[in-house]
């Protein structure tokens, strides 16, 4: 069974990098195959310009990995436990450092049975951290967070590629690597779909704004794709989805011409055009359905 | 380098404090020895010697009976109406009544169930004492010799296969589970991801396993002492040195058998599959000499067998090092070669 059928990246020092994807799509595949806890079946992978195989160690020392539901021992402090990881670095910044940039100051002494699942998981970055990588791995480092928590690990990621960091990140929150990623790679079935930043992903669809419409009667699609700024049409139950240039131009157009076929509108709704709809539109889904979520 | 220390040093160190953090592990590990000899205490406590409850029945003799009786430590003499002496007899109150009637001549008759055990011993030793006390001479002149020297009783025996088999048991689980559970929390492949050296992660689980063992050991060894005088006649130093490799090997299997384990129940299963031929075979509580002569040979290459062999020469011969070089050499090979099988094949993700 192949995880991946093809994947093909370069990530640029200095930039934050997002694997984005729904469940299953092969990002965690991807990540630990760079990470080198995976072997890859065939293909090249290099990190930092070594390889996996042959600079193992050179690699791990200058990587810092933070796993997806990695349960860290609930006995041991904050503090113990960034020490540990600490000691298996040659350099690396204090525990107590690694602390303060993920903001745990108050909890250093406490159990890790003891913190919050947001904690916890500014922790397991931490633990990536102390390292003092030049290359951060954080697979869906927010995933299961309040909106709180996540907030704040954002804008530890984000503090971190100020500082020169690497990031290497993997989520199915579309928002998320809308707000952090420089790049975003959008993965499907082993594949990548679409490369780009944020705002080329977006501008892709041809229209940055997209008219959601229902109506109590059927209107053709040619009639509707016809219409003035209409740059596709997608279709999902009784919804119509017109992802369009200009707003103002489609609008008026689009109800005068309900009108004359004496249809009514049961809903609108206009709204900026997200990574979501770039996704259903190379899809055909979306990118969290909600059957696969755990 | 504030807060930072050699890797080894740090493993261990977090291995001790998550090891003496959960009560409930300080429980099985420490609480559980002891109320194993407790148990056995209670088992193999040395019984002072019964004492005979009797019923004088009260008539003009029977202060001579009494007279002849009291003074012996063994009896404990009431003297009643012949009314209520039987009703004691009956309800079992009393093993044996002594009836003295009155008559030219001193004589007796015993009233008791010969049903009854502890009423056929008492009439034996009543007899005995009575007529001893008037005059009796044994034909054959008797010494009773308790054969109960300290290093000759079972409980000599029991307690360093007790010793061994704590020490399997505590390198099996306490190394298994842990690792396992690890394994499961995917800390250990949160562990690999970093440079950390494989081989530091299981010399750390080894060494804390056997630093923990260290106060198992001296809570059965003291208890054992002051309990039931069980002392060690070999040197504290063979001891150490048997009690060492032992952890060492069954360390070392714990790691082995937990290399690939991916949920607890594999790993308990894996556990008692290789535990149970040594619970058998390897002579916890009995000896192994029992077993067919073709079978024996086998059964002293299993490790506890070495481990118990080489505990009960220190302990209940007072053998030195040399007498028990063959078996420590075993311990030895199997620590090493189960440490070196695991980490070739032990599975991080």
């Amino acid at each position: 069974m192949e995880a991946l059928v093809g994947i093909d990246l370069t990530v640029s020092q200095g930039e934050c990098f997002g694997l984005l994807g729904p469940n299953g799509a092969g990002k965690t595949t991807t990540i630990e195959i760079l990470e080198g806890l995976l072997e890859a079946t065939s293909g090249d992978v290099e990190v930092l310009g070594m390889r996996w195989g042959r600079d193992d160690d050179a690699i791990r020392h200058r990587i810092g990995i933070s796993l997806q539901e990695t349960k860290l021992a609930e006995k041991l402090s904050v503090r113990e436990t960034l020490t540990l990881f600490r000691s298996f670095y040659v350099k690396g910044i204090s525990a107590d450092e690694a602390i303060a940039l993920v903001s745990l100051q108050e909890k250093a002494a406490s159990w890790i049975g003891k913190l919050s699942g947001g904690q916890k998981q500014r922790l397991a970055v931490a633990t990536a951290l102390v390292g003092d990588p030049d290359l951060l791995f954080l697979d869906e480092p927010t995933t299961g967070l309040d909106p709180q928590s996540r907030r704040q690990l954002w804008e530890i990621i984000r503090e971190l590629r100020g500082r020169g960091r690497t990031v290497l990140l993997t989520t199915h929150y579309m928002d998320e690597a809308e707000r952090l990623c420089d790049r975003i790679a959008i993965v499907d079935h082993g594949e990548i779909i679409a490369l780009g930043s944020p705002q080329e992903l977006i501008a892709g669809l041809g229209g940055e704004h997209v008219i959601e419409i229902s109506l109590d009667g059927e209107r053709p699609d040619a009639v509707l794709e016809a219409l003035p700024g209409v740059r596709s049409l997608g279709r999902e139950g009784p919804a119509i989805r017109l992802t369009v240039s200009e707003p103002h131009v489609t609008l008026p157009a689009l109800l005068s011409e309900l009108s004359k076929a004496a249809i009514e509108l049961t809903s609108l709704t206009t709204r900026h055009a997200s990574l979501e709809d770039v996704f259903v539109s190379l899809t055909g889904r979306h990118l969290r359905d909600d059957s696969d979520e755990r | 380098m504030s807060g930072n220390g050699h890797p080894l040093r740090q493993l261990i160190i977090s291995r001790i404090r998550e090891f003496y953090r959960e009560p409930g592990v300080l429980f099985w590990v420490y609480g559980f020895p002891i109320l194993l000899a407790v148990g056995l205490g209670i088992a193999f406590r040395e019984q002072p010697t019964e004492r005979v409850v009797m019923d004088v029945e009260r008539g003009a003799r029977s202060d001579v009976v009494v007279t002849a009786l009291e003074a012996d430590e063994r009896f404990i003499v009431t003297t009643c109406e012949p009314q209520e002496c039987r009703r004691r007899l009956r309800t079992g109150k009393t093993a044996i009544v002594v009836v003295a009637p009155d008559g030219a001549a001193f004589s007796v008759e015993y009233l008791f169930d010969p049903s009854r055990p502890e009423s056929v011993l008492a009439r034996r030793t009543v007899d005995d004492a009575l007529q001893n006390a008037n005059g009796r001479q044994d034909a054959v002149p008797v010494t009773d010799v308790a054969f109960s020297e300290p290093g000759a009783r079972y409980i000599d025996f029991l307690i360093p296969g007790l010793i061994g088999m704590n020490l399997m048991g505590g390198g099996l689980w306490g190394v298994g589970f842990v690792v396992v559970d690890m394994r499961i929390r995917k800390l250990l492949k949160r562990f690999i991801a970093t440079p950390m050296k494989k081989s530091d992660f299981m010399v750390a689980v080894v060494f804390a396993r056997m630093l923990f063992l260290i106060p198992e050991i001296l809570i059965v060894l003291v208890f054992a002492r002051f309990a039931f005088g069980v002392v060690t006649h070999g040197s504290v130093v063979a001891l150490a040195a048997v009690i060492t490799l032992g952890a060492v090997a069954f360390s070392g299997i714990g790691l082995l058998v937990a290399s690939r384990a991916q949920k607890l129940e594999t790993v308990s299963g894996l556990m008692n599959l290789v535990m149970l031929p040594m619970w058998l075979l390897s002579g916890i509580f009995f000896s192994y000499e029992r077993f067919p002569e073709a079978v024996v040979p086998w059964i002293r290459a299993l490790p506890l067998t070495a481990l118990n062999d080489a505990l009960r020469a220190v302990m209940q011969d007072g053998s030195g090092l040399g007498a028990v070089g063959g078996e420590l050499a075993g311990l030895a090979a199997y620590g090493m070669v189960t440490f070196v099988l695991a980490l070739r094949w032990f599975r991080w993700t």
